[in-house]
């Protein structure tokens, strides 16, 4: 990530091809400056916990463990009770003006929209 | 998706009160430029002076913004402080997606708040913050303080102005986002009419796409043709400050106020020169994988003791050209530190750096003496330009202050106008020739942007009236095309007609898709009739003598031919400015 020039195409790739919006915000992976743009940049994104706390704090298992690490989300059974937003110790999942929550699900898609090479997708054992 | 109306916010700062407005139009007016010239004629009052608070300041996005790559630019417009009549100033940072995502499709601000104030807006956000606190702060402390005081870190632009813009001057510009500006003809000084010190806008929306496969399938190639190709390499390997030892090569680099065309000082400004020795990462427009935007740095010994602080600084062809060969500085470290000076006072830097070069050869001539400027300058040394920078942005005297409405005007007032380096407003870095010192004379403008008459000096076209002006007009049109969408005039060659009007169809803009050059011509015609309405004569546009003087790889200027091209530009434009009943 310290190759990251903030050009947000990869929080965009995430809305468009994972969540079907335009959005910099609704989605897997958020760009920010880190203390103003003389700063460089961070990106707030899934550190792919196992266990993962936003799992354990959905109450109707709309969120679930990945084998592996991270989460799978099945939007359907989501309430947006925000408690996986609170749970989640690296800020990592957005929720919109709705409490809709956007969360990564290690799908990859936006890895060949950065330009500097700062995403990778990589396998790992489950 | 592209709706048939505009989403409108008008902010009153004398009232304090807002409107969404719902304007039709959008297969006419496009966005953009379109809107811009079209929302300056509906609000605009040219029996007024610029700093009339009934004066608007506009910022539109286009119906492309954010959808596509390199859509990425705002317009905003507003009564040029220089010349008091319509103009357009382009830029983009965080700007564009952030109104995209404020859900707003324009921003028309009217009004003056009694005391200084920060509009702060969001798609469910609308509020005026005191900021008598944040008045004389520099354009780069008053940024750093709003980015604690507001939240919404990294999907919000932050756009403000320096002491140029408060003070009301011609050069004053709106920093936006720390290394982008709306640069040319004063939109600071507008800002600073209105009391207003920075508008921050939260993207705090999302917005529908279209649903099925084709909208990201288009996005996905649209992206590979923009970053696959060596088409971009040029901006974002060394940037536009390879520019600079093309030009030199050339003989067309201004150096030390168009008094040379080249020189052996090159060696340590070169575009090679900066990335080898001060280039400390690259930074990107929010929306576009290309990332130009090329941040050097330059560090300070303090103390003796080893005591050091170190400036981050955005570098680009044209302010390396205005604060480097313009003043006669030939270290990379100096050009930049300038710059950091020029950024903090919220100068426009080409319109900064070309009016002190002037007032170096001035006091060089003795048209003007250290007792009106209350300053020594000599091309060369750093020193002088650093006090200078603030002097003018300050503008601390009487000297100062009639210089911070432009060169030309400070050359109407003590003499030197020969030798002023105005085509129409402060030079763009490029001495290629007739066409372009045309061009930037007369173009809506008056930038290196609004054709690309570098360029065609620079071809092996023959000296033909004709054939210059009917470039002229049609890529004036083309690019009118671009900037109403809004793209990056660095994607120009993957936006071509047919690929903007997949761009409109996919996203439901069929109307405007089929209207395409119709509209191009239209707005081409609008704009002009906007500069008109606020008085423009194009036929009274002078180039000054300085232009003939110098010599480039081709001679010197051929004044006959470029009188014919003058005059004919000139007559297109009053006939493009003609109102239709």
């Amino acid at each position: 990530m310290d190759r990251c020039i903030g050009c947000h195409s990869c929080s965009l790739a995430c809305a468009r091809v994972v969540h079907k919006c335009l959005s910099w915000e609704n989605a897997g992976i958020r760009i920010l400056s880190s203390g103003g743009l003389s700063t460089g940049f961070l990106a707030k994104v899934c550190l792919a916990c196992n266990p993962a706390p936003c799992a354990a704090a959905c109450p109707t298992g709309s969120l679930k463990q990945r084998k592996g690490g991270g989460v799978s989300q099945l939007k359907k059974l989501c309430i947006q009770c925000g408690k996986c937003v609170a749970a989640c110790p690296v800020d990592a999942i957005a929720q919109d003006r709705q409490n809709r929550p956007y969360v990564c699900i290690q799908c990859g898609n936006c890895v060949e929209f950065c330009p500097h090479d700062c995403l990778e997708m990589v396998e790992v054992e489950a | 998706m592209i709706s048939q109306t505009f989403r409108i916010l008008e902010v009153d700062l004398s009232s304090g009160r807002s409107t969404i407005r719902s304007i039709p139009g959008v297969a006419t007016y496009i966005g953009g430029s379109g809107l811009a010239a079209k929302l300056h004629l509906d609000y605009a009052r040219p029996e007024l002076a610029w700093d009339d608070p009934a004066q608007p300041l506009i910022f539109t996005i286009g119906p492309l913004t954010g959808y596509f790559p390199l859509m990425s630019k705002t317009v905003c417009a507003f009564t040029s402080p220089l010349h008091g009549q319509y103009a357009e100033s382009h830029a983009g940072g965080r700007s564009a997606l952030a109104l995209r995502f404020a859900g707003l499709d324009a921003l028309v601000i009217i009004g003056r708040s009694e005391r200084p104030t920060v509009l702060h807006l969001g798609a469910n956000i609308i509020e005026l913050m005191d900021a008598g606190y944040l008045w004389g702060k520099d354009a780069l402390a008053t940024g750093k303080l709003l980015r604690s005081i507001l939240k919404g870190s990294g999907h919000r632009t932050i756009m403000r102005i320096g002491a140029a813009g408060e003070n009301k001057s011609a050069m004053a510009c709106i920093n936006v986002d720390t290394y982008r500006h709306f640069g040319r003809l004063g939109g600071g000084g507008v800002m600073g009419a209105k009391h207003l010190k920075a508008i921050v806008v939260e993207g705090n929306n999302s917005l529908e796409q279209p649903e099925g496969k084709e909208y990201p399938a288009l996005y996905k190639d649209i992206c590979r043709r923009l970053t696959d190709t060596d088409m971009m390499r040029k901006y974002h390997n060394l940037g536009t400050a390879s520019n600079l030892e093309a030009l030199n090569e050339l003989k067309a680099l201004p150096w030390r106020n168009l008094q040379a065309t080249s020189d052996p000082g090159i060696e340590g400004i070169t575009g090679e020169r900066f990335a080898d020795d001060t280039l400390l990462r690259n930074a990107a427009c929010a929306g576009c994988p290309v990332g130009c935007i090329h941040i050097g740095f330059v560090r300070e010994k303090f103390h003796r003791d080893n005591r050091y602080i170190y400036r981050q600084v955005g570098y680009d062809y044209e302010p390396i050209f205005a604060t480097g060969s313009m003043l006669g500085l030939t270290q990379a470290p100096e050009v930049l530190t300038v710059m950091d000076e020029v950024e903090k006072a919220g100068l426009d830097v080409m319109s900064g750096g070309v009016a002190l070069a002037w007032a170096t050869e001035a006091l060089e001539k003795g048209v003007v003496t250290t007792e009106q400027t209350g300053i020594d300058l000599r091309f060369g040394d750093v020193q002088g330009y650093l006090k200078a920078v603030h002097l003018l942005a300050g503008a601390e005297n009487e000297f100062w202050k009639i210089l911070a409405m432009g060169t030309m005007a400070a050359a109407n007032h003590y003499g030197g106008a020969d030798f002023a380096c105005v085509l129409g407003q402060e030079m763009a870095g490029y001495a290629t020739g007739e066409v372009f010192y045309v061009a930037q004379s007369l173009g809506l403008r008056h930038s290196h942007l609004d054709t690309g008459a570098y360029s065609y000096d620079q071809s092996s076209a023959p000296k033909d009236v004709d054939k210059a002006l009917a470039f002229l007009l049609e890529d004036e049109r083309d690019r009118v095309i671009l900037t109403s969408m809004v793209a990056c005039l660095f994607a120009r060659k993957v936006y071509d007609p047919e690929t903007l009007r997949q761009c409109l169809t996919v996203l439901g803009g069929t109307d405007l898709a089929e209207n395409l050059e119709e509209a191009g011509t239209f707005l081409q015609k609008l704009r002009w009739q906007a500069r008109a309405a606020g008085g423009f004569d194009p036929m009274a546009v002078k180039i000054p003598k300085r232009f003939m003087e110098v010599s480039t790889w081709k001679g010197q200027a051929d004044p006959e031919y470029m009188e014919s091209l003058r005059l004919a530009y000139a007559r297109a434009i009053v006939e493009m400015s003609r109102r239709e009943e």
